[in-house]
């Protein structure tokens, strides 16, 4: 030991563990799967099973392990693969339902709980591969239970293909009616990206990206009950010590997932690529995003105030947490995923958040419109628009924005939605009711911005 | 490889007399201790040392984490190295 751990040291861990639910959120194996090509879909399908079941083997076995020689719970062991629309590009086959059944089956034999990259990245043209891996996605979802989805329609760099988020809108409804008898779940697994990053481990946007190595370990780190915990202590100071503070924890909180995302590298044998600097909530008690923002001094997420409270918690979150690890990437940002947050489905329930204002938080929060629950009678046109503004936000800010909505077949505003598990429940928020569709039926591409003269 | 032991519950007599000898047995070296009590709370902290043990570091959690809850307080073992990234630069 360098200098003597205190006792006082040792008792704010364990209470950051105990009480305030610091956790992993998610070991997630990135494994690359182009040398899997094989003009024949079956043969495809049996290697895609073979690699990842063989890389992936011990994952969970580790990452339990190191759960229980650090005592630090690693909640969920995950792994990401290619984009299939381009491993399975060289396939001779009608759609690739086959190969999500694959991943599928992977996914439960390793254990995991979420296997992402069922995607495809069409933010400026679609290929015949990328049209079938679309078509593929209600079917997919509705069948399997662990594979997650995700399409990239738009990118600071090439602007955003209009075709593309008409189309991901149409998948979205589809996929809501295809799992209508549990709620439209589908769609808790189908992110739809601007600028989507290539190793991000979170759920359902997770997908190893065609930059990367052949295996790496990515892992989001959380903790929002601990920040909140450490805000309780500084209640009524200025905004100089609320930023130390948040910035103080993060680091504390940024250095175990390090510590693990090393220890998880070395015992399998896979390089660490990066852990993700994000604030993920669940839906138990002190876990939530809302938590800090009302201690923060809102009455609710939505009150004035939110947005500027939202971009201090996310800036500072990162600021704290890049020193704490040697590689910082994935999507790295405060999560406000509505269903998986008790604060945010009581601030909505209360009447303080709308779609608009969660929108306007995303322009300075990394993940944009999450877990969101809107009606299932909802326009397809209408859910082109929501995907299109959400996207703008990312092209024009130069960041990463998704869109994971779940127009509930059967539901009204007002009503509840139950996913279960992680994925919680959310009230059914009010859409606009304003049309959109003369402006998104236009369809072709919206030209890349300008990045210059960035006033 | 060293690990740290906390213990936290209500005073009672003999808790770290129950806990060492549960160490000896296991062949664990404890190389230090340090201990609060608040509001009739117990609170303690050992370092030890696991290289000499037969048992796994996880497998001696767990049956510390059993001896806890049969002398009514919260025994945990956990290795150092995660006190040491969080408090350490």
């Amino acid at each position: 030991m360098t200098a003597m751990i205190s006792i006082h040291e040792v008792q704010e861990t364990v209470r950051m563990i105990s009480e305030a639910n610091l956790d992993v959120r998610t070991i997630t194996m990135g494994i690359n799967l182009a040398d899997c090509a094989d003009a024949d879909y079956n043969a495809f399908c049996g290697k895609i099973y073979d690699k990842i079941t063989r890389k992936a083997e011990r994952l969970v076995q580790v990452g339990d392990d190191i759960s229980r020689e650090y005592g630090v719970p690693v909640v969920n062991k995950r792994i990401s693969v290619t984009p299939i629309a381009i491993a399975a590009s060289g396939c001779r086959c009608e759609d690739y339902a086959e190969a999500a059944r694959a991943l599928d089956r992977a996914a439960e034999a390793t254990g995991v709980n979420f296997i992402g990259g069922f995607s495809a990245l069409v933010h400026k043209g679609i290929t015949p591969e990328d049209r079938k891996l679309l078509d593929s996605i209600p079917p997919a979802l509705a069948e399997t239970e662990r594979v997650c989805s995700s399409v990239n329609v738009a990118s600071t760099r090439s602007g955003i293909n209009m075709n593309a988020v008409n189309a991901v809108a149409r998948i979205a409804l589809d996929t809501a009616r295809l799992t209508s008898e549990r709620d439209s779940i589908g769609c808790a697994k189908f992110v739809v990206f601007c600028n989507a990053v290539e190793d991000n481990p979170f759920m359902a946007g997770a997908f190893h990206g065609i930059g990367e190595g052949e295996c790496a370990i990515n892992v989001g780190v959380s903790g929002p009950g601990a920040v909140k915990r450490a805000l309780e202590s500084v209640r009524g100071a200025d905004f100089e010590t609320l930023c130390e503070t948040v910035k103080r924890t993060a680091f504390k909180i940024t250095r175990v997932g390090q510590l693990v995302a090393q220890e998880a590298s070395r015992r399998l044998g896979v390089p660490f690529g990066v852990i993700d600097l994000s604030l993920a909530p669940t839906p138990a008690m002190g876990d939530s995003i809302a938590e800090i923002l009302r201690e923060m001094g809102l009455e609710h997420p939505g009150a004035p105030g939110t947005t500027a409270a939202i971009a201090i918690l996310n800036d500072n979150v990162k600021k704290g947490g890049v020193m704490a690890s040697s590689y910082v990437g994935g999507l790295s940002g405060a999560f406000i995923p509505v269903s998986e947050d008790h604060g945010m489905i009581e601030a909505v329930l209360a009447g303080a958040l709308s779609l608009e204002k969660l929108e306007a938080m995303t322009c300075v929060c990394s993940v944009g419109l999450d877990m969101i629950a809107i009606p299932g009678d909802t326009p397809v046109e209408t859910l082109s628009g929501i995907i299109a503004d959400e996207m703008a936000i990312g092209m024009i800010n130069n960041k990463t924005t998704a869109v994971r909505i779940i127009p509930v077949t059967g539901k009204k505003v007002g009503d509840m939605a139950e996913f279960g598990g992680l994925l919680g429940s959310a009230p059914v928020m009010e859409v606009n009711r304003f049309c959109c569709a003369d402006f998104v039926r236009r369809g072709g591409r919206i030209p890349a911005p300008i990045h210059s003269f960035r006033n | 490889m060293k690990g740290i032991v906390t213990v936290l519950g209500k005073d009672s007599v003999g808790i770290i007399a129950k806990i060492c000898s549960y160490m000896s047995e296991k062949n664990v070296n404890v190389l230090d201790i340090a201990q609060t009590i608040v509001g009739g709370y117990f609170n303690m902290m050992m370092v030890v040392d696991l290289s000499d043990s037969p048992e796994p570091l996880a497998s001696l959690a767990v049956g510390l984490e059993t001896l806890g809850r049969d002398i009514g307080v919260v025994v945990r073992l956990q290795h150092e190295d995660i006190f040491n990234a969080m408090h350490r630069i």
